[in-house]
């Protein structure tokens, strides 16, 4: 297959930041250290991040993640409840905590000589949270109101969470980060008990530390604090593969909206599932034609040119631990209907599938990433989400400094090619939300979600 | 170590003055100057990044509507929608295919347009020669005006489905009664459908002027290519006039409630009255009172009691925004509809009793700690360093605001703050909405109540 012409010697300054400054150990108990030098500003995030979230979770204790997570910041042996948010307030730390379908992490940012703060109580927490009852059941209550807010009052989020649990058969993927509304309702402390004594062990964890500090200090420092936890007979969650998907598939989710909104999904794959890794760098640089931008086709053909849209929307991540989908997503414009909007979206498909894409789209591309790849050394935290989020999903940080290597490489007929083996019309769901009246004075009713949750 | 193509020079500068900056709570250093159409600039120099961030902001948000609800927003958008011999295609062609971000906007008192670029070649000039355009000469194309007008409609109804939006929009409305500040900057479905094109270019003929304007820089540039930048970039606007003074927000006469019909199955309650301006002499008694009661997130007052002690909303808040004249003290959560009365009991009974009892030693020495000691990570980044240097400018705020932030906020005293709070809350004119299902029920409960 034919290369395109990268002006690689050209990228090499900006992108030579790389790996020279990260530095990684593993702790006895399995605990793995990584550490990004950035002088920069005399601060420092630091973050612990769990291999455990919505997709490693089973029918009956939906959301089990989520609500743990919370629970995290309830108390230890040690620290009463609510403690840890005020040490961290008193140290002037930014803190909190979230929750994803392949992770659940925490994190604090204060200044540089304040991290052995945040390493006390991270690692006590690691294995000594009380779960006392009480905080427990108020928490849920915290929980389900965040449910309503995020997903049963937002009928363009309900719609989303119904169109997840539509397309996906087998695969954890279809639920819901938050849980699933009677999951949630029936939820009992010894659940989460069970889920905290599984996953939350230094063998099951990374710890990411980026600013102002010296690596071996750092390692110094988290072999006095994790060292001493007790590892954990950690049993792999089993794969249960997505089977493949034989024909379209279409829902109709009706709330009380004003406008239409639609989603269409096709069954993709993810970088080290089978295929080769070029298939899901390829359909990230598709997502990016498509979507990269308000030069790329949907803004300038959907939203300018044709006036079929008020937004559109392409989004894939290749970067995921199971695979996920290709997702169309948008809202009809003034005057235009939602079946108008679908068959534009056809239409597009239809056209990376016959025609490669030109050079210049993927010279903007390349020339978007490597500019984002300088802008995100603007914020540690940001830097230390892209390497404990990639750690996390199994493929190691390393490709933080890397991926832009492979996504430059991705030729038009590649794109070509994995449109037409990933994007057909049998691998597809639609879910489209039909507004309801909205002087109904009944309460709405029901469940969505997007793929994580903030505390 | 820096690994960049730096020269080893720039790259030891950055050090030192970090270096020096750590050593107390010194902002970074704020160089300042004219440009010679009038337009004031602020600019940090930053050369560990090869980048740039320009911020241009001028007195031209929605307070400016004139009676045209959503004015200001929609010219906001309409900038890189066509600019001098380009289209909006070609405007996103050229920043995009160097990488640059381009955005617009516009709030009540303040309108933007900012610029984040790589500062190598061809990228640097490529996206200042857009951004001068499209500060100078925007088309305001019928057909590209008629398109973002339909598009903003839409927007419009979408945010109605939202009952936190909702809740809001009516809380501003309520509070600021007649006062431009009271409607949303984007606008409503009748005034957004009303505006013309002519609108917009008269709009931007008025306050797209370089006296209008303050432009925010922090990038890796030497003094004299951050003047050259701000010459370019004011380069085709007219001198022009800084606008009159917005008028003074009147108090409110007595409590106010407002109910929203709404098909949600929670309840948003919103609580507010005019608070502060900027630059107003109870701003740092109010700021440090107001973080221990609802602004430090987890661990405040409101948090205590309504979630962590009560489990009644996942969010709950309160702030002061502070704006050219008075901006809104404004709080806020949402819960189940059953439970919204009690709710908003707690949350107004909190802030009472914060108003009569003022916080507790303990609480201000933790609060103090909270805001001086997170100062090095609110100018941790040239992204927020931007932010601050246009607001310093914008409201003419003293170059040192950023220097002697913590040490006023240390200097704030538990009776600064009894004080301050006692003379600018007002328990009996309070402006509330309340957005949910049951509004009959929640009525009558606050009518026996007596608030």
């Amino acid at each position: 297959m034919k290369r395109a012409i990268i002006p690689l010697v050209l990228l090499a300054p900006l992108l030579a930041h790389a790996s020279a400054n990260v530095q990684e150990t593993l702790l006895e108990n399995g605990l793995k250290v990584i550490v990004k030098q950035d002088q920069r500003a005399p601060i420092v995030t630091s973050q612990v991040w769990y291999k455990v979230g919505s997709s490693y979770e089973h029918g009956g204790v939906t959301g089990v993640s989520h609500v743990l997570e919370h629970m995290m910041f309830k108390g230890t042996a040690k620290h009463d409840p609510g403690e840890f948010s005020r040490i961290i307030a008193e140290h002037g730390g930014e803190e909190n905590a979230f929750t994803g379908r392949d992770y659940t992490a925490y994190f604090q940012t204060l200044a540089k000589d304040r991290l052995a703060i945040s390493f006390e109580l991270e690692a006590d927490r690691m294995r000594n949270l009380t779960l006392p009852e009480e905080e427990f059941l108020k928490e849920l209550e915290v929980v389900k109101e965040e449910r309503r807010l995020r997903t049963e009052d937002d009928p363009e989020s309900l719609t989303s969470e119904q169109f997840n649990a539509a397309a996906y058969e087998a695969s954890p993927y279809r639920i819901p980060v938050i849980g699933w509304a009677s999951d949630l309702e029936h939820l009992k402390a010894e659940d989460l008990r069970e889920w905290y004594r599984k996953w939350y062990a230094p063998n099951n964890a990374t710890l990411v530390v980026v600013g102002d500090v010296d690596a071996e200090e750092v390692f110094a420092l988290a072999r006095e604090h994790f060292g001493p936890l007790k590892l954990e007979d950690l049993a792999a969650p089993k794969l249960r593969a997505e089977p493949a998907q034989r024909g379209e598939k279409r829902i109709r989710v009706k709330a009380p909206a004003k406008e239409p909104y639609l989603i269409m999904g096709y069954k993709a794959t993810a970088l080290g599932h089978g295929a080769e890794d070029w298939e899901p760098y390829a359909l990230e640089m598709l997502a990016s034609v498509l979507d990269g931008g308000s030069s790329a086709r949907f803004s300038r053909e959907l939203v300018r040119d044709s006036r079929v849209a008020a937004s559109a929307d392409a989004g894939y991540s290749a970067f995921s631990r199971l695979p996920g989908m290709f997702v169309l997503d948008g809202t009809p414009a003034k005057g235009r209907s939602v079946e108008e909007l679908e068959q534009a979206f056809r239409d597009q498909i239809e056209h990376v599938r016959e025609e490669p894409v030109t050079a210049d789209e993927l010279e903007r591309i390349r020339n978007q990433l490597i500019a984002a790849k300088v802008y995100e050394r603007d914020s540690v935290f940001y830097q230390a989400m892209q390497i404990g989020r990639l750690e996390t999903v199994g493929l190691g940080w390393p490709l933080v400094d890397e991926y832009v290597e492979h996504l430059s490489r991705v030729t038009p007929e590649q794109i070509q090619e994995v449109a037409q083996q990933y994007l057909t019309p049998d691998n597809l769901t639609v879910a489209v939300l039909v507004p309801q009246p909205m002087d109904g004075k009944q309460p709405r009713r029901a469940a969505a979600g997007g793929h994580a949750r903030v505390r | 170590m820096f690994a960049e193509s730096k020269p080893i020079l720039a790259a030891l500068c950055g050090v030192l003055a970090l270096a020096a900056l750590s050593s107390a709570w010194a902002g970074p250093k704020i160089e300042t100057w004219q440009t010679s159409s009038g337009a004031r600039v602020l600019f940090v120099a930053a050369p560990d990044l090869p980048m740039l961030d320009v911020r241009v902001v001028f007195d031209a948000g929605s307070a400016r509507d004139g009676g045209r609800s959503g004015l200001a927003a929609l010219t906001g958008a309409m900038l890189s929608q066509g600019a001098g011999e380009w289209d909006a295609d070609a405007i996103a062609e050229r920043m995009e295919s160097v990488g640059a971000e381009l955005g617009t906007g516009a709030q009540r008192d303040m309108a933007w347009v900012s610029l984040r670029t790589l500062t190598r070649q061809p990228a640097l000039d490529t996206a200042l020669e857009t951004v001068t355009k499209v500060l100078a000469e925007p088309r305001f194309d019928q057909p590209d005006f008629e398109r973002v007008r339909e598009n903003t409609l839409v927007g419009l109804r979408r945010a109605e489905q939202d009952p936190g939006t909702v809740g809001k929009k009516a809380i501003y409305r309520k509070i600021f009664g007649d006062h431009p500040y009271a409607a949303d900057p984007s606008g409503t479905q009748e005034s957004v459908a009303a505006l013309a094109r002519e609108d917009l270019g008269d709009f931007h003929s008025r306050y797209y002027v370089a006296r209008n304007a303050v432009i925010a820089m922090v990038g890796d540039l030497t003094r004299e290519q951050a003047e050259a930048v701000a010459e370019r970039v004011t380069a085709g606007l007219a001198a022009g006039e800084p606008p009159p003074a917005v008028p003074p927000v009147p108090e409110l006469a007595e409590n106010l409630l407002e109910k929203v019909q709404f098909p949600s199955s929670q309840t948003h309650v919103y609580a507010g009255q005019p608070g502060m301006r900027r630059g107003d002499p109870d701003y740092y008694s109010l700021y440090v009172g107001n973080h221990i009661l609802g602004g430090s997130g987890l661990v405040s007052l409101l948090m205590e009691e309504v979630r962590e002690k009560r489990g009644l909303s996942y969010s709950v808040y309160s702030y002061f925004l502070p704006m050219s004249v008075r901006g809104p003290f404004l709080m806020g959560l949402q819960t189940k509809n059953e439970q919204a009365e009690k709710a908003r009991e707690v949350l107004m009974e909190t802030v009472r009793r914060f108003r009569k009892d003022g916080p507790t030693d303990e609480e201000l020495a933790a609060a103090i700690k909270n805001i001086t000691g997170g100062f090095p990570l609110r100018i941790a980044s040239n992204g927020k360093i931007v932010q601050y240097l246009a607001v310093i400018g914008f409201y003419g705020l003293p170059l040192d605001h950023l220097d002697t932030f913590s040490e006023r906020v240390s200097a704030v005293t538990a009776e600064d703050i009894r004080d301050a709070f006692r003379r600018r809350v007002d328990p009996d004119r309070f402006a509330t909405v309340i957005v949910g299902p049951v509004q009959d029920q929640v009525a009558k409960a606050r009518a026996a109540s007596g608030a």
